[in-house]
């Protein structure tokens, strides 16, 4: 893609900005709209590496609840959401589980883990039960 | 082979089936819904009407007063809400003040009791929220307010425990004449009756024309309601009547025996017997007739809107007779209003009608022994003594645990409606006998918590709970 | 009968800093009431990310947030019950709740704070005609089903109202697999923040389709279709604009109100344009010694401030429990007008002032280059320049009283007034 329209999101004022592939420029890109530098820097962003934070659930068994809240530790390439999703659908933990433990390591290879974003103890109904 | 099988578990068809098992007879009632009452009966003014609105010498009049006579007895027996609270034909004119009297006079002739037509100071004493150019209105003591789908669902409660057998989700798909009787095909299955009764409300025409030459059709009628919360209940006291004209009884302002505030209903002829949409038209005009009739109303407190479908017939009168020449096969149709009022009354009747074939049908209606016309009184937490709540709580802990947080409804209640005979398998039918689901938030907050409850009892997986009707799931599948 | 110094009723992220901090301030018998089986409120179902940035420097998910509050709470030995409904509270600060365990249980409290957060706008709220089949269902509900039971609510939806929870609901339904059709907006802009538009409708191809509204649902059981259509600049829909899109599922997002059903038993006085309770700077109600925070006071866009406020709410309560705070004669009322909606506090006791006081208020509509103007009587006290203000985004407007003399502080206004140039 050589231009994009976008609304910038750094800051609450949302400034239209359009930016352009531009090889004569010093990082490439020309960009227009913006109010601030900030807004710079993220549409550049946005136009060569978007990047997104994904949070989604995974089954949890033995638990207080079916679902366990997962977060990327940091953000991974756009793009790649659907596939993201289905890796981590793949993942089942167990009870107990403490916030921020790696369920997933490097996910699709982007050297960002996917970590719990809660702590879950078992459900009581297994609490008599030896931990496997 | 049953003595007797009941189409249609609204209320005419529940009462008559409860009627009817109070004598050693085999009964089948047959709806073709997930759950009773699902029908007009779940959708009306919930009005025990005076009678003075229906035409002399018919059997409206007739059955309207009867009925109305017989309510605190069977509501008493089978706990459900009844208040009598009076109701006011309201005049803001001449013309209508002249109407009020002719509603006077032909419920004199009626036979019904205690009217009054009081002047304009009388009645703002009684509904001080009336707006200042009210003439008069026509007070009527007798008139009264019910749980009309509570009613339906004790009856058929009762019904069952008295050894009636009911089959839901069992639409009448043909009526075959037989040697005995009849062979009826509903749902997946046949059943072979002595003696039919069909009370299938804005379907009772088809019923009656599978296996009868056509005699009447139903001409389906909507009315469109908005229900207010709990909050504005009191700004009227009485059931509120407009003054009527010859499109139906008028627009009608009351509080519900719940305490809410009922606006309602439009009458619009339609085509379509499933049309139960509500219009932006409809709702409109029912709150234009509240703003012309009332001092104070705030629209911002509506919490829901619903419409249900009339059984209007061309007659304007009950169709309650025999078929053509036959002695098997009892037709109770075209009742619209006054058909809650008149339902005790008409089961009465309907069970003389069985008397009289009796003999040629080889049947004998003994009285039961162990008939028990009383049903086991509902629980309502939060209308106990705290001691009582406390007892409670200690005897079974689901007592102690509040789902619905709008109403105040305990898992225990909850519990209760879905054990019951013809008890709750579905959300709809949960807020039917107990209420989660009824108030502000709409079952926002409670209804995962009761499906998991309704999942629980009936051992199902929490997305095979369906809201109301067959195809009606809520959760389509696990997120993966 | 129990008795404790402060009672919160509500465990959600305004509840739990209250209660943290009116500890902090010297309070010791405190207990929190919350009806679920957890604590941590409405943050357990809000997997997504975005709250924290202020409070912590960190952007954190909802449950993250939730436990660094419900650890510290536990840390510091508060004692809370869980599964238990707060059915009364009078104005003499008794509390009547009740549980599986305990039965019905009778509390005093010197000092109450209600945090019990706010409940969704309903279908029949907005009186939306049609039938009436499954499938039609509040946002937060269908949030709920999806992150916590696990359960999909259905495959193909349509989304009414661009707050942010429809937004993230948008995203959150897309990623497990459901058809996303649109967002209907009645406004002419959205009510959500840029970043839920961009991150939510953008990413994802969803359509927004502002200045539209629902005007029928079809279905008998569930829901077959839903017709949108555009609307007058006085919110009517106009005839020949219908957009009807098949699908299973309506997603309703249109508002949330606060919960004080309590409050109003209490006999406290609501504010008509928050529906939250009427506070002082103390976040006091009308009720000495009852508190209130959080989304029960107003409805918040970022769960930072309403940790601030509660801190607010918490050290008070505490002050007020050892006799500190004064219930001074002299209360200034505080008001938004010409273009602000309202302002929390709505009423300010000038000798209880230390210094510094935040008001939060919100907008009526989107403005560019506006200021914020701060009066008492007609004296400006602080004008704030702002870019760009809108109905979906708190503002706050921070005010100085050290210096001022307080009987000289007349009845507050906060305004917007229009910047020349663009």
């Amino acid at each position: 893609m050589d231009k994009k329209e976008m609304i910038c999101i750094v800051c609450p004022v949302g400034c239209h900005m359009e930016v352009v592939k531009d090889g004569t420029s010093e990082d490439g890109y020309k960009v227009s709209g913006n109010q601030c530098l900030r807004g710079k820097v993220y549409g550049i962003k946005e136009m060569s590496n978007p990047t997104r934070v994904l949070t989604t659930t995974v089954k949890i068994t033995e638990g207080k609840l079916p679902r366990l809240p997962v977060t990327t530790k940091g953000a991974i390439p756009k793009g790649l959401m659907t596939e993201a999703m289905e890796a981590i659908n793949k993942v089942e933990v167990k009870a107990p589980v403490k916030v921020g433990k790696v369920i997933l390591k490097n996910l699709l290879n982007t050297g960002v883990d996917v970590v719990a974003t809660r702590s879950m103890d078992r459900d009581s109904r297994y609490q008599s039960q030896k931990v496997s | 082979m049953y003595d007797i099988t009941v189409i249609g578990a609204g209320i005419t068809g529940t009462f008559i089936a409860r009627e009817l098992s109070k004598y050693d007879l085999s009964i089948l009632l047959l709806d073709k819904e997930n759950d009773v009452a699902n029908g007009t009966t779940k959708a009306n003014s919930a009005i025990v009407h005076a009678g003075y609105d229906a035409t002399e010498g018919t059997l409206k009049a007739k059955f309207n007063v009867k009925g109305n006579e017989m309510y605190d007895g069977i509501c008493k027996d089978l706990d459900v809400p009844f208040k009598r609270i009076g109701s006011l034909v309201t005049a803001f004119n001449d013309e209508e003040m002249e109407t009020i009297q002719c509603l006077y006079q032909r419920g004199i002739t009626n036979g019904v009791p205690d009217m009054k037509i009081l002047d304009k100071e009388e009645v703002l004493q009684m509904e001080g929220n009336l707006k200042e150019s009210i003439k008069g209105a026509l007070f009527a003591k007798t008139a009264g307010i019910v749980g009309p789908w509570e009613l339906a669902i004790a009856l058929a409660e009762n019904a069952v425990e008295n050894g009636v057998e009911l089959q839901l989700n069992s639409a009448v798909t043909a009526i075959d004449k037989t040697g005995e009787g009849y062979r009826v095909s509903a749902g997946e299955k046949t059943y072979e009756t002595k003696l039919v009764i069909n009370a299938a409300g804005v379907y009772a025409d088809q019923i009656d024309q599978m296996v009868n030459e056509k005699t009447f059709e139903i001409l389906p009628n909507r009315g469109e309601y908005n229900l207010f919360d709990k909050s504005v209940g009191d700004m009227v006291n009485t059931v509120v009547f407009g003054c009527p004209s010859s499109a139906g009884k008028g627009t009608v302002i009351l509080p519900t025996v719940h305490g809410n505030l009922l606006l309602g209903p439009t009458a619009d002829p339609i085509d379509n017997k499933e049309d139960t949409r509500t219009t932006f038209a409809g709702l409109t005009s029912i709150n234009d007739h509240a703003k012309d009739t009332l001092k104070k109303i705030g629209f911002q407190d509506v919490i829901t809107s619903f419409s249900g479908i009339r059984a209007k017939v061309a007659t304007k009168d009950f169709i309650i007779e025999k078929a053509e020449g036959k002695e098997d096969f009892i037709n109770v149709a075209g009742i619209d209003s006054p058909g809650l009022t008149a339902a005790p009354a008409i089961a009465e009747y309907v069970v003389e009608m069985v008397r009289e074939s009796a003999s040629a049908l080889d049947m004998t209606l003994t009285e039961k022994e162990h008939f028990n016309p009383k049903r086991t009184p509902s629980i309502h937490f939060m209308d106990l003594s705290t001691e009582d709540q406390k007892k409670l709580i200690e005897k079974d802990p689901r007592f102690g645990r509040i789902i619905c947080r709008c109403e105040y409804i305990t898992e225990g209640e909850i519990v209760d409606v879905i054990r019951r005979k013809a008890g709750a398998t579905t959300l709809d039918g949960v807020k039917r006998r107990a209420r989660p689901g009824s108030g502000r938030c709409q079952g926002g907050f409670c209804a995962p918590r009761v499906m998991e409850i309704i999942a629980r009892e009936l051992d199902v997986d929490m997305k095979d709970v369906l809201k109301d009707g067959k195809g009606s799931y809520v959760l389509t599948e696990r997120t993966k | 009968m129990l008795n404790y110094e402060i009672v919160v009723i509500g465990g959600g992220p305004a509840g739990l800093a209250a209660a943290i901090e009116a500890k902090k301030n010297g309070a010791k018998e405190i207990l929190v009431l919350e009806r679920d089986l957890e604590l941590g409120g409405i943050l357990q179902q809000c997997i997504h990310n975005g709250f924290g940035l202020h409070v912590f420097k960190e952007e954190l998910t909802g449950p993250e947030y939730a436990e660094r509050f419900i650890q510290e709470l536990k840390d510091m030995g508060i004692e809370y019950k869980l599964d238990t409904m707060v059915l009364e509270v009078s104005d003499e600060k008794m509390i009547t709740a009740m549980n599986r365990e305990e039965g019905i249980l009778n509390i005093r409290a010197k000092a109450v704070i209600l945090s019990m957060g706010c409940r969704e706008r309903t279908r029949g709220a907005i009186r939306i005609p049609g039938t009436r089949p499954a499938g039609v269902m509040t946002a937060g509900t269908a949030q709920r089903f999806v992150n916590m039971e696990g359960y999909m609510t259905g495959k193909r939806v349509l989304i009414l109202g661009s707050g942010d929870i429809g937004l993230i609901m948008a995203r959150r339904l897309t990623l497990e697999g459901a058809e996303v059709l649109g967002v209907s907006e009645l406004m002419p802009f959205s009510g959500g923040l840029n970043r839920n538009i961009v991150q939510c409708l953008e990413d994802f191809d969803i359509p927004l389709y502002l200045q539209h509204t629902v005007v029928d649902i079809e279905g008998k059981d569930r829901v077959e279709a839903v017709t949108i259509a555009k609307v007058d600049e006085r919110y009517k829909p106009i005839k020949g604009t219908e957009k009807r899109f098949e699908c299973d599922t309506l997603l309703l997002s249109v508002g949330l109100i606060p919960e004080n059903e309590l409050s109003k038993s209490a006999g406290i006085e609501l504010d008509n344009i928050t529906a939250g309770p009427r506070v002082n700077e103390a976040m006091e109600t009308s009720v000495e010694g009852i508190f209130a925070c959080g989304n029960v006071v107003h409805v918040h866009d970022l769960v930072d401030w309403v940790t601030e406020e509660s801190r607010k709410a918490g050290k008070n309560a505490a002050r007020y429990v050892s006799g500190e705070l004064k219930n001074t004669a002299s209360k200034i009322s505080v008001q938004g007008v010409n273009g602000v909606r309202y302002v929390v506090p709505q009423e300010i006791r000038p000798e209880n002032l230390r210094g510094k006081t935040e008001f939060m208020m919100r907008v009526d509509a989107v403005y560019q280059n506006v200021k914020l103007v701060a009066k008492s009587g007609e004296e400006i006290l602080k004008s704030v320049k702002r870019r760009h203000v809108a109905p979906g985004e708190m503002e706050n407007l921070v005010l100085d009283f050290g210096e001022m003399d307080p009987k000289s502080i007349k009845n507050l206004t906060i305004e917007l007034v229009q910047e020349e140039g663009a």
